[in-house]
């Protein structure tokens, strides 16, 4: 196959899947609230109203006004800009853990699946394990132990979260790694680290891009626990997690400064599911029936 | 079949080691000497190397690792830093507490998730179907101590019908449970519901519907029982991670079970308990999921014989 019949199939493939992607109105609008939450999270400075770190104990705890329209903190501290603020830690947060969980999922999945033998049961038998810890707990001592902090958030996430690509991965390797397009390969002499990394992993693309998008969720929920029982981004960062932590003790007469934080989390985990899903359906043709 | 179960039994052997074996890794990197967390500030440090020597931490790591399976082994999972009792009494004694959370948001999640699910497969791409699924993505993006919270300040703090925290009777166990059974309830209804259609699909329904049944008669006793075997599974899984303690859950709501317990140990650095809870929660997901597999084993004798 000569290079441009084969950038046609393959840019077709894509451009298919993005068909089905746009139709997809709850994908759409998952698209949508992530692009929002980028753009927000690029350009905090100059949407913000006040400055999330500014203290001003005369506006202690207002209640939404025109002034701050979702109201202020214990320290006078306008809670829209703090959320504004707080959706860089949470895009951060899902993007690096994410992608440690990828990297390490990827490479343990895809030796695992290709090479198989003892180094396959090894990493199986290292995934059951995995799965079996009480995994926020397990996430919890391993930052305990570490020290409470955003960095210690990403390898205590890339730690426990990597079994689940790691299996997905090795299952897709194995499938592939029968067809007939990879047995041509090696007749023809290619290497084995060649036919993984040029022939098989190229085509495993569109499940990672489907559990990356479903883990950024997870991940940016995670820290968010994790704030909220005081171990991830420490004070005064505006972390969304974090915010609701604080505003437990005012729970009783000021719900607005509980509600806010959450939603925000709700909405970003949410769009990320729903573009997930969505990704899901559309790079995976197989699933419609 | 009991080949199958001893078989699978044997399979968690390495398992449980391997869990046993990072455990003891995880206390043993932990920077932070237990004797100085055990006397705090007062232990001078003559006192401090005796006391090191008595509890065998300067004995080569292996000799360590090895006396630590074997107590596991026989049951001992050692005196607990903070209030020198003993590890699994306790955890035993806050395991009730936990198993009640757990059956009780269990029968809620499974009484909202199937009824929407099957509600939603049957009315494909009607009105409900598609803001019930939209709520069970909601459910599922939803933070869970911030459900909590909302719903201790709706039921406790503004309509005063409920106790917003503790242990007691009944009015104590439904705002945890809610709160606890939001996230199953959301992943059982998209489950039960994709399955449900996938089932609708087969052929063996097209031949129900062929030889003249009734719709109703189609989707209660033929798609309805074929799709309860994944929906068991489903069930059942949930219920194991729920019962490996509910940590966000317990802490908000100051539910004296195992989740807040582990929670509790972590923070105070009382690592012979934060092992125990970690390795017992472990133990515990894993026969479940045992249980799990077997049960579904003996509903579909297909997989046995893979």
């Amino acid at each position: 196959m000569n290079d441009i019949e084969k950038r046609e199939i393959s840019t077709s493939y894509w451009k298919d899947a993005f068909r089905r992607l746009k139709r997809n109105r709850l994908a759409m609008v998952g698209l949508y609230i992530i692009l929002a939450l980028i753009l927000m999270a690029i350009f905090a400075p100059w949407i913000a109203p006040y400055n999330p770190y500014e203290v001003n104990y005369d506006e202690y705890l207002k209640p939404p006004s025109s002034r701050h329209p979702l109201g202020t903190d214990e320290f006078g501290r306008d809670i829209l800009s703090r959320i504004i603020f707080g959706s860089r830690v949470s895009l951060y947060v899902g993007l690096v853990a994410e992608g440690i969980t990828v990297v390490i999922g990827v490479i343990l999945g895809s030796i695992s699946g290709y090479y198989g033998g003892w180094v396959d049961h090894l990493i199986i038998e290292l995934t059951n394990i995995v799965f079996s810890f009480p995994f926020l707990l397990f996430v919890i001592a391993i930052v305990v132990s570490l020290g409470p902090s955003l960095t210690n958030v990403f390898i205590a996430v890339g730690i426990t979260n990597w079994a689940g690509t790691a299996r997905l991965i090795r299952g897709q390797v194995l499938s592939l790694k029968e067809s007939e397009y990879v047995e041509a390969a090696r007749a023809l002499g290619a290497s084995n680290t060649r036919v993984l990394f040029k022939h098989i992993l190229p085509n495993c693309i569109a499940p990672i891009i489907v559990s990356a998008t479903l883990g950024m969720g997870d991940a940016i929920m995670i820290e968010a626990s994790l704030s909220f029982l005081g171990l991830g981004a420490q004070p005064p960062t505006p972390s969304w997690g974090a915010m609701i932590d604080y505003a437990r003790d005012f729970l009783r007469t000021n719900l607005w400064y509980s509600l806010f934080p959450g939603i925000a989390i709700m909405l970003t985990v949410f769009g990320f599911n729903l573009l997930g899903d969505g990704l899901r359906d559309a790079l995976d043709p197989r699933l419609k029936i | 079949m009991i080949n199958y179960i001893i078989r699978r039994l044997f399979l968690t052997i390495p398992t449980i080691i391997g869990i046993i074996t990072i455990t003891f890794l995880l206390m043993y990197v932990v920077p932070g000497d237990p004797v100085r967390i055990l006397m705090g500030q007062r232990g001078d440090p003559a006192t401090i190397a005796m006391i090191r020597k008595e509890m065998g931490l300067d004995d080569p790591i292996m000799t360590q690792y090895f006396r630590f399976l074997w107590n596991i082994l026989r049951g001992n999972f050692g005196r607990s830093y903070a209030t020198n009792r003993l590890v699994l009494p306790e955890i035993l004694s806050r395991f009730p507490a936990t198993l009640k959370l757990a059956l009780a948001s269990m029968v809620i999640a499974t009484t909202i998730g199937i009824g929407a699910g099957i509600v939603s497969a049957t009315k494909q791409y009607s009105f409900f179907d598609y803001s019930s699924m939209v709520i069970a993505l909601m459910g599922v993006s939803a933070p869970v101590f911030w459900v909590g919270l909302l719903l201790m300040w709706i039921f406790g703090y503004s309509l005063g019908w409920l106790p917003i925290s503790g242990y007691g009777g009944i009015t104590y166990l439904i705002l945890p449970a809610i709160t606890l059974g939001v996230r199953p309830a959301a992943y059982i209804a998209r489950m039960t519901r994709s399955s449900f259609l996938e089932i609708l699909r087969q052929d063996y329904i097209r031949t129900a519907r062929a030889k003249g049944l009734s719709e109703r008669r189609v989707i209660y006793v033929h798609t309805l029982r074929n799709t309860l075997i994944t929906v068991v599974t489903i069930l059942g899984m949930e219920f194991a991670g729920l019962l490996s303690g509910a940590v966000l859950t317990e802490t908000i709501f100051a539910w004296p079970g195992i989740g807040r317990l582990s929670v509790d140990a972590i923070m105070k650095r009382d690592h012979p308990m934060v092992q125990g809870t970690v390795l017992f929660t472990a133990i515990i997901f894993i026969f479940a999921n045992l249980i799990v597999d077997i049960s579904y084993a003996f509903l579909d004798p297909r997989i046995r014989y893979e």
